[in-house]
């Protein structure tokens, strides 16, 4: 398919690609394209300028901190945090990213590429969200941290504003976590997600594709009744299309929610 | 044009290596990989089916790593060694993967063809002896629409088997 006429570079260094993209407006950055590429085509899209962070091996780094903190950087794709051995410390990541799409989707596709395009059917956002993930972001003014809490802000925005670059995503060290989807096909888009984490004390929950970002509930115990109360009271108000209606994606959530909350209990036993 | 220069540009020098041979073309930045192995170097065995990464039939292995190039910029590619499905066989001699394809007739209309031969590969590579599962879950981003998946598995895994 042609695209639209776009202008490119392939910035060295993270400084600038920051340059590239608060100078030019319509500026875009590019990570693995498997978003990005696809949504050009369909004219959904139309950067003015590609800012290809390819060549910015700082941003591919996974690094496993002494007390358990593990750093990845916004450049890993799904199949280097699936190989990582650091990643395993936190073994949730790895599963949740085989069961994204296909391998090539995989291979290609990046964590960073996954939270900034912030789809509501993403599998990442709630994930972070329940993980209690801080997010990096650079822009010309310098760094700044961001709560994933605070990151997701609404359907394909995040804080990572015009002329920023999400550069690392630092999640807390933990085991027990879990995660559970209803897809379109198996390892296709999700109709609901749920993931959770039990390592803060009470549960973190993080509802997926019910809004326009990840819903965070922390229901008094990991107990199921209380895991669907909570869910019920949040009052979601979930689109309905032609895969599931809003009805069935309430039902969905309460299921899922539990699910997520029942296996981080296993995982943290 | 050096990699790493941070200049804006329409257009670029792509200097890729496809199948062992090198290649320089002044691409648009618009232009898909896909496209300019097709259109510009010539090299059709790469199929375009669905152009929205789906289907899977354009899969190439750049630099080492499977891809669909429908969901890359030819300009991405610069510097990578690319390999498609026209450099699978050496002379006339078919790989052992292509074989089996033949000998269980793993092709109807042959138009996936392409994308499973280099999925297939890619995952021989990674993993010379795939169980069942393995091999499907290794082929879940190439869709045959004649649906002819089971003599597909059945000749990865009988390569597999063999080695």
């Amino acid at each position: 398919m042609l695209l639209r006429e776009v202008e490119y570079a392939r910035p060295a260094s993270v400084q600038d690609a920051v340059r590239l993209l608060s100078e030019h407006d319509g500026a875009r950055a590019l990570a693995g394209g498997q978003t990005l590429v696809n949504v050009m085509k369909a004219r959904a899209a139309s950067p003015d300028v590609l800012v290809d962070l390819q060549d910015l091996n700082e941003l591919k780094a996974i690094d496993l901190a002494a007390d358990g903190t593990l750093t990845l950087g916004a450049m890993v794709t799904y199949t280097d945090l699936i190989d990582s051995a650091e990643a395993r410390a936190r073994p949730i990541l790895g599963e949740v990213c085989s069961a994204i799409a296909d391998v090539q989707v995989r291979n290609r596709g990046t964590i960073g590429g996954n939270v900034c395009s912030n789809d509501p059917t993403n599998h990442l956002p709630p994930l972070m969200v329940a993980l209690g993930a801080t997010m990096t972001i650079v822009g010309t003014g310098g760094e700044r941290q961001v709560s994933a809490d605070e990151f997701f802000v609404g359907v394909y925005m995040t804080a990572a504003g015009p002329g920023e670059l999400l550069t690392k995503i630092a999640i807390p060290p933990g085991k027990g976590d879990g995660f559970a989807a209803v897809t379109i096909g198996k390892d296709g888009t999700c109709i609901v997600n749920a993931a959770a984490s039990l390592d803060g004390g009470a549960p973190r929950i993080a509802i997926g594709c019910v809004d326009a970002v990840p819903v965070r509930l922390e229901p008094a115990s990991p107990e199921v009744g209380v895991v669907r109360d909570a869910v019920r009271a949040a009052n979601l108000d979930p689109p309905g299309d032609v895969h599931a209606s809003a009805d069935y994606r309430r039902h969905l959530a309460e299921v899922l929610a539990a699910r997520a909350v029942e296996q981080a209990q296993q995982r943290r036993n | 044009m050096e990699a790493g220069t941070a200049d804006v540009v329409r257009s670029r020098t792509v200097n890729v290596t496809v199948n062992g041979t090198t290649y320089e073309r002044e691409v648009d930045a618009r232009r898909l990989l896909i496209h300019f192995l097709r259109d510009d170097l010539d090299l059709t065995g790469s199929h375009v089916g669905c152009d929205t990464g789906n289907c899977g039939a354009c899969s190439v292995i750049l630099d080492g790593t499977l891809i669909k190039s429908c969901m890359v910029l030819a300009v991405q590619a610069d510097g990578a060694t690319i390999e498609t499905v026209e450099g699978l066989a050496e002379a006339d001699e078919l790989t052992e993967l292509q074989k089996s394809f033949s000998a269980h007739h793993a092709l109807q209309c042959g138009y996936c063809t392409p994308g499973m031969l280099m999925s297939a590969t890619a995952l021989l590579r990674r993993n010379a002896r795939p169980s069942e599962e393995e091999i499907r879950k290794a082929i879940q981003g190439n869709i045959c629409r004649c649906t002819g998946y089971v003599n597909i598995v059945e000749a990865i895994n009988s390569v597999g088997e063999g080695s």
